[in-house]
């Protein structure tokens, strides 16, 4: 196959091809820059530890699960999270309820025995929080998931029943 | 010689080296923090008041790190690059004068290092030099990178070596010395050298770009093409002297320019009113004294001068992109060249028929 080169010609006016007024153009652009970072102390970026940006309400961060006014998960085991996960990131172990442990009415039959997410493993899509029916699993505003180890980043149940406020 | 011109010649290098180091400390601070500032970020701002210590510790950093030689490496000229590469524009600092001549107990102390009538000859022989260490540090370290690096920055260097030299030849024509005294002189009682010979100041300052690798020609270093350049084999404190170097080189060229081009340590304009009314608010009689204090606001002004001059080539270095090795060539070939001998022509007729008529 042959290739065959075409040459557009680009009209250049003199003071175009004459690059000192575009350089002292680029100049006058970065030393505004300069001055708005010297005299007015503006950045567009923060120190992070100390200031933390603000995300939106929608932000998915890490998960956590919701519970009611006596310390008992919304979650009824019911595996929707689970089976919708496409990461598969989600382990749910389920269990009856002891009944006697169930004041104020509500009822709730199943429990989570053990509730795991692979933090590792995660995409972070929020399906399980769109396919929850009780509204149990969430995903919170934190984005700071760093952890020392990898064992630490798998989330068990009192990992993911912390108290989050608002959406974190 | 006697007593007091050794001591007064011992106690010039110490300052010197001490206020060009500091000076170096200062602009590695202020070429990340003015990178940031240009960008839009905020820079180091944790280490010390406006992050200013964070120099201090880059350089415990790399006190503390491990020194290593490359097995294969030619060991003398291995460790000889990065100790010539530090000296050399320290050297040609020598002849540059900051001053006029200082009065101390009846002695004439030359705010120069070293009294050359030929100053500006020896500036020339040592950037000349300044190619050599980093060829010689390219090559002996054995790494096919550095060594393209080093040839790079080897090419570079010589080709705008020659326009650099035309751009100075001019100079000497219109000044009609050597001296760089005599220079700064002549440019008190006329005007600064930009505005005689702005296309000699124009080819000049970026040939010092080239000279210094700075970047809009920092071709010799290149992460993306050659690992890093010429210094890619060395590490800890053996890197920090060729990092040291560019800025050493960068204050060498600022006070070069500032004295061909820009009137040297020429009082800046409003500085002599300064001048006079600090000598008129203390009814200062003494010559001598008035002579000292004048040379005061001299070392100011070529002090303010040079580091102009420093924050331009950071300017500079985070508002243009890099040449392509090709257009460095063609630039430094196929235009300075040519505009620069045009321009020694049009100096010499400009001198001959207008300045020594």
């Amino acid at each position: 196959m042959v290739t065959k080169t075409l040459n557009v010609s680009r009209k250049h006016e003199i003071k175009e091809k004459f690059y000192l007024i575009a350089v002292l153009q680029g100049m006058w652009i970065t030393l505004k820059y300069f001055c708005r970072g010297f005299f007015l102390w503006k950045s567009y970026t923060i120190n992070y530890p100390e200031e933390k940006r603000n995300y939106s309400q929608r932000f998915r961060g890490m998960h956590f699960i919701s519970y009611d006014e006596n310390k008992i998960e919304n979650c009824t085991a019911c595996y929707l999270c689970q089976t919708v996960c496409p990461a598969e990131c989600i382990t749910i172990i389920a269990e009856e309820r002891d009944p006697l442990k169930n004041p104020s009415g509500v009822w709730k039959e199943k429990k989570p025995k053990s509730f795991d997410i692979d933090a590792l493993r995660c995409c972070f899509c929020g399906m399980c929080e769109e396919s929850c029916p009780k509204d149990a699993i969430k995903l919170s505003r934190n984005y700071e998931l760093a952890t020392r180890t990898r064992e630490q980043a798998i989330y068990n149940l009192d990992h993911l029943k912390r108290e989050v406020k608002g959406r974190g | 010689m006697d007593l007091i011109n050794i001591v007064a010649t011992l106690i010039k290098i110490i300052l010197l080296f001490a206020i060009s180091l500091t000076a170096v400390a200062f602009c590695t601070w202020l070429e990340r923090r003015g990178a940031a500032w240009i960008q839009g970020r905020r820079g180091p701002c944790r280490v010390g008041p406006f992050g200013l210590l964070q120099p201090v510790a880059d350089g415990i950093k790399f006190f503390f790190k491990e020194s290593f030689v490359p097995e294969k490496s030619n060991k003398f000229f291995y460790l000889a690059a990065p100790i010539l590469t530090l000296t050399i524009p320290f050297l040609a600092m020598v002849s540059i004068p900051f001053a006029e001549n200082l009065y101390i107990l009846n002695h004439e102390i030359p705010m120069r290092i070293a009294r050359f009538d030929s100053g500006i000859l020896l500036v020339i022989a040592f950037t000349g030099l300044e190619v050599y260490p980093v060829m010689i540090g390219g090559w002996a370290s054995n790494n096919k990178f550095s060594v393209l690096g080093s040839l790079r920055a080897a090419s570079q260097m010589i080709a705008y070596e020659i326009s650099m030299g035309l751009a100075l030849l001019s100079m000497i024509l219109v000044y009609g010395t050597f001296d760089m005294n005599e220079m700064v002189r002549f440019q008190e009682k006329w005007m600064w050298g930009c505005f005689i010979n702005p296309i000699a100041a124009l080819i000049f300052w970026f040939s010092i770009f080239a000279e210094t690798n700075r970047l809009p020609c920092d071709i010799p270093e290149g992460e993306s093409e050659i690992v890093a350049g010429y210094h890619l084999e060395y590490g800890a404190m053996k890197f920090a002297l060729f990092f040291m170097s560019e800025y050493v080189a960068m204050i060498m060229a600022s006070a070069l320019i500032a004295t061909l081009f820009f009137g040297g340590y020429s009082l800046l304009p409003g500085f002599s009113l300064v001048e006079k009314g600090i000598v008129a608010l203390f009814s200062i009689r003494s010559e001598i004294v008035n002579h000292n204090l004048f040379i005061i606001f001299q070392l100011l002004s070529i002090f303010l001068k040079i580091a102009f001059f420093m924050f331009v080539f950071i300017w500079v270095r985070w508002t243009l992109p890099r040449f392509r090795f090709d257009q460095l060539m063609d630039l430094g070939w196929k235009i300075l060249f040519p505009l620069a001998l045009a321009n020694v022509l049009l100096m010499g007729i400009v001198s001959y028929f207008f300045i020594y008529r």
